[in-house]
């Protein structure tokens, strides 16, 4: 198998910062690292022979330590346990995002609040896991791939394969969920190219469920050391995390990178002088973490959200007081914060103003002693938060930015054919969003037509232009303003035809009712198709190419940032500990919606996420490396028997980083919902001596809690 | 999630089953529902060379009362149960998995395969039922209490069809069923059904069950032995409940200790007979 190609891609190189990245094989080089990496490819002519040959597979294993702990795994040094021993460690690497001073800033506080936060490991879990097929025939190689990422994919497929781009198409069909898992280059591509070109023979491979589970990569996994200062007042005046982020066994394509994008917004939606985050990783004897909804930005969350409460019971505060004491003010916007990150737009007052016209606190207050007297233990907690997201800028990204190893730009061309019918094609690559309705609508608002003519091609290399594929909330914000860019271009040409042929100047042509007219004479008007008609087969002005065809590439100079107010109230059984989650509102701010439907969606299935890490889900390996939730029988994805109705409402503050004035909203309920679930728990059981817990905030995880209670708790401290 | 290559067979009689399994040896194994089996075999944790299916065989369907007692088939399904009047028994069959399980799984096939966290089980020991079983040799009956041996092991023999299910009415009982689980699908954390008989507001007769506290069901005799006799006030339930944990076992997973669980069964028992108080 020496030409089956690798190492595995990781495509994260900051400068200035060494990263310690082993090679990654396709299949395991003499050592296994973690539980599911392979060691063996059957290829068969039928599945269930091929099931059978597997279990003839007979593997003799040399037991090695299990590193599972990434407390005692960075602790390791030479000679101690190590997943790789070549680096006389198990770090990964150490990154810091300094801003302002926080020892000066901790110097100025009158209260400090630190807390131990766990942001434990979960699964992507989409309920379709991946599927391969490769076809290598006369020297070109079509790969259909259940993926978020096409033209990555085929990028590194050609490379690792030694074949010409131009060679590789790869299409991504409708996907069945992604969350991350599927913004990956997987050996399992990997070996269906190589086994095809091998045999001649296309060559499928689908995943189960266990496979997905122990193979496809997980998220989070990040224990933090978290310092918070405050004058009496409540002022924020400094905020230090420390984290330690296990990444499993290996770099996958920017395993190293996700802590980051939460550093980005470590001072979440207040205007703290100083914040500083300190990264460290670690190599464990797991699966490897990546991207995984959200990415770095729900454990940020986490640890802002949850030590405000915290920091707010310090002080004696109303929790919703010192957020809004601390919020950054809309007058500030566009607003630097201390580590130099630019939030584009933001009104953090409004969306709480609104979060209040659904929620009456004083009117919970008192329903909560009440419940108490009768043995109910009712909390109701909070999450004002924003994110980065809308991955782009490339000169932010890009090599000599952040030092991800790609342009992150979009494109999209969109094509007017003859009859007036159009095909937008975009190198983002929907998988399940909805985005193909939200596009075709931005076009078709141009053009004056029905979004119904309106086709969106997507997930296919070998159509339209090079793309950068879909993940980090950037779809809409990049992929959506390119369409709107391409459509832009197409709509100048068309009033140029039209203006030529209504004999009027293109400024005075304007699209309404279906036509393109002259504005002030409605009535004589050129409809789409009769514009198409004159670019393909009239005559079209002097000196003008025929068609109509546009083509964007699109860089936008930010990010974008959206925002909201969540609130999580729950009832906490204080005998058995078992939460239930009675009421969920969500409000959000994702700058100018396209198709609210479909922004509720995705709010809907956030939230879900957030509500299933912070009660249910957890991938956990025990202390012999062992993946024990390999399974949907004891990976708990909540299920709708689980949720209470969401209760949704939106404020618009558009985004000025693009025309359309959107933001990302893919994963925004998630990076909201575990910290507003965390504290309405906190809160539900202080009168029980909680004052602190980490996730997951499982029934028996709550009944000690409680049964510890009355005391200091076990995760953190305080000083005043 | 392939299993292993296997044979079927669906007879048309009880006699020709029995006779499939005599012939088709060891790993033949029967299947009714198949929501236990059929995983296990796609995990490739069981690997029967035959498969006999029993949809075909006559006669194993249905509730019917006949004098002091309900007879019901043992492919009856958890739905049928669930929509029968048999009291505590339709209400623990209401809380097996989802509706999709309910509507294949059998209570016959769920006693045979004696999965120690299955919710029938602990409900056929309180209710003191007996299992019918027709082998090559000719039938017996098995009560409930003896039925269940060990972790997923039952005194079902191997060319034995367990074919109906007879269990008392118990008639002017008070029931209830609390099970404890972290999500509304899942198999039971801990689960408790109690059944009991007042008089006055004195418990005449108490019956309580667990389930997943063992590696087969159990009943909490600690607790019914401190409740008989005495009066049915909230003290006294809660004062009886207290005992329920004696003597278990309990399996433990990431999310349940043994402390966590014999915590739970205390909790768990008060509230059942709490609720079989109010019921009655």
């Amino acid at each position: 198998m020496s030409d089956l190609g690798g190492p595995l891609p990781m495509a994260w190189v900051p400068p200035g910062v060494e990263v310690n990245n082993p090679e990654h094989w396709p299949l395991a080089r003499g050592v296994v690292r973690h539980v599911g990496e392979a060691v063996a490819v059957v290829v068969g002519e039928d599945r269930y022979a091929v099931s059978d040959a597997v279990e003839d597979v007979v593997v003799e294993y040399d037991p090695l330590p299990a590193i599972v702990d990434p407390e005692a795994a960075i602790a390791a040094g030479v000679g101690g346990d190590l997943v790789h021993e070549q680096f006389g460690t198990n770090k990964v690497h150490e990154w810091s995002l300094p801003g302002g001073d926080v020892e000066a800033g901790f110097s100025e506080a009158d209260v400090i609040v630190e807390r131990r936060v766990v942001n434990h490991r979960i699964a992507g879990a989409p309920i379709e896991c991946r599927g391969v097929l490769a076809d290598y025939r006369a020297g070109s190689l079509t790969l259909y791939t259940s993926t978020q990422v096409p033209h990555f994919v085929r990028l590194f497929m050609a490379l690792l394969l030694g074949l010409g781009e131009d060679h590789v198409r790869v299409v991504a069909p409708e996907v069945g969920g992604g969350f991350g898992q599927k913004l990956q280059v997987y050996g399992e591509e990997l070996f269906a190219c190589w086994a095809s070109r091998k045999l001649g023979h296309p060559v499928k491979w689908i995943e189960t469920r266990s496979e997905n589970m122990s193979v496809a990569h997980q998220g989070r996994d990040q224990i933090s050391h978290v310092r918070m200062g405050a004058k009496r007042d409540g002022t924020i005046t400094a905020f230090h995390v420390k984290i330690l982020a296990d990444f499993g066994a290996y770099n996958m394509i920017l395993t190293p990178l996700i802590p980051s994008l939460g550093a980005f917004v470590m001072g979440g939606c207040y205007k703290i002088p100083n914040v500083q985050t300190d990264i460290t990783g670690v190599f464990t004897n797991k699966c490897p973490t990546d991207a995984i909804r959200g990415a770095g930005r729900p454990e940020a969350t986490q640890m802002i959200e949850v030590t405000v409460d915290q920091l707010a019971h310090e002080l004696g505060m109303d929790p919703l007081e010192i957020r809004r004491k601390n919020f950054i003010p809309k007058e500030d916007f566009p607003a630097a914060t201390a580590t130099g990150v630019i939030y584009d737009s933001g009104d953090y007052h409004k969306t709480l103003d609104k979060l209040m016209e659904h929620v009456d606190v004083a009117a919970f207050r008192a329903e909560q002693a009440q419940l108490r007297e009768r043995g109910i233990y009712r909390g109701i907690g909070f999450c004002t938060w924003t994110e980065i997201c809308g991955l782009a800028p490339s000169r932010i990204t890009g090599p000599a930015g952040v030092g991800v190893q790609a342009g992150l730009w979009e494109s999209a061309m969109v094509r007017v054919h003859n009859t007036g019918a159009v095909t937008v094609y975009t190198g983002t690559s929907p998988h399940g969003q909805g985005l193909e309705t939200a596009m075709a609508q931005i076009t078709a608002d141009k053009l004056g037509v029905d979004p119904a003519v309106v086709e969106v091609i997507h997930g296919d290399t070998s159509m339209g232009p090079e793309g950068r594929n879909t993940y980090g909330s950037r779809s809409l914000a990049t992929g959506g303003e390119a369409v709107a860019k391409a459509t832009d271009k197409v709509v100048a040409k068309v009033k140029a035809i039209v203006a030529a042929e209504l004999e009027a100047a293109p400024e005075d042509i304007e699209v309404s009712g279906g036509k393109f007219s002259v504005r002030g004479s409605p009535d004589k008007g050129m409809a789409l198709a009769d514009v198409a008609g004159v670019a393909y087969i009239g005559a079209v002005p002097e000196g003008m190419e025929p068609g109509l065809e546009e083509t964007t590439f699109y860089d936008p100079e930010n990010f974008v940032f959206p925002f909201g107010a969540h609130a999580c109230v729950v009832d906490v059984d204080p005998e058995t500990g078992k939460v239930n989650v009675v009421r969920y509102v969500a409000v959000d701010d994702c700058g100018n919606p396209v198709n609210p439907m479909l922004i509720e969606g995705q709010i809907h299935g956030g939230v879900v996420f957030g509500i299933g890490q912070a009660l249910y889900e957890r991938v956990y390996y025990d202390e012999n490396g062992q993946l024990t939730t390999g399974t949907f029988v004891n990976y708990a994805i909540p299920t709708a028997a689980e949720m209470p109705s969401l209760e949704t409402d939106r404020t618009v503050t558009p985004s000025p980083v693009n025309s359309l004035g959107a933001k990302g909203v893919g994963e925004a309920g998630t990076i909201a919902a575990s910290a507003a679930v965390t504290n309405a728990v906190i809160d539900a059981v202080r009168p029980l001596g909680v004052d602190y817990m980490n996730m997951p905030l499982s029934p028996m995880r709550i009944w000690e809690a409680i049964n510890q209670g009355q005391g200091a708790s076990p995760e953190g401290g305080s000083r005043s | 999630m392939i299993p292993a290559a296997f044979d079927y067979t669906a007879p048309a009689s009880l006699q020709d089953a029995i006779t499939a399994l005599v012939d088709g040896g060891e790993d033949a194994k029967l299947i009714a529902g198949g929501h236990s089996l059929i995983p296990l075999m796609k995990l490739r944790l069981a690997a029967p060379s035959l498969l006999v299916d029993l949809r075909k065989v006559p006669g194993l369907h249905g509730v019917e009362r006949q004098n002091g007692h309900w007879r019901v088939g043992a492919l009856t399904t958890h739905t049928t149960l669930q929509t029968s009047e048999l009291g505590v028994v339709s209400t623990v069959a209401g809380t097996i998995a989802d509706m999709q399980v309910r509507n294949r799984g059998t209570i016959g096939g769920s006693l045979a395969h004696g999965d120690a966290a299955s919710d029938l089980p602990a409900a056929m020991l309180i209710t003191e039922a007996e299992v019918t079983l027709q082998g090559p040799d000719g039938q017996r009956s098995v009560s409930a209490a003896d039925l269940f041996k060990g972790y997923m092991t039952t005194d079902v023999g191997e060319h034995e069809v367990l074919t109906e299910i007879r269990i008392p009415s118990l008639d002017g009982w008070g029931y209830g069923h609390q099970k404890f689980n972290r999500r509304s699908e899942d198999w039971a954390m801990v689960g408790v059904c109690a059944v009991v008989k007042a008089s006055g507001g004195v418990c005449e007769d108490v019956r309580v069950g667990l389930t997943h506290m063992g590696s087969v069901p159990l009943r909490a005799t600690a607790t019914e032995e401190a409740l008989r006799g005495q009066e049915l006030s909230p003290e006294n339930i809660a004062t009886a409940a207290e005992q329920a944990a004696e003597g278990t076992h309990p399996p433990t997973d990431l999310n349940a200790s043994v402390e966590y669980k014999q915590h739970l069964v205390r909790v768990l028992t008060r509230r059942a007979i709490a609720d079989a108080v109010g019921a009655g």
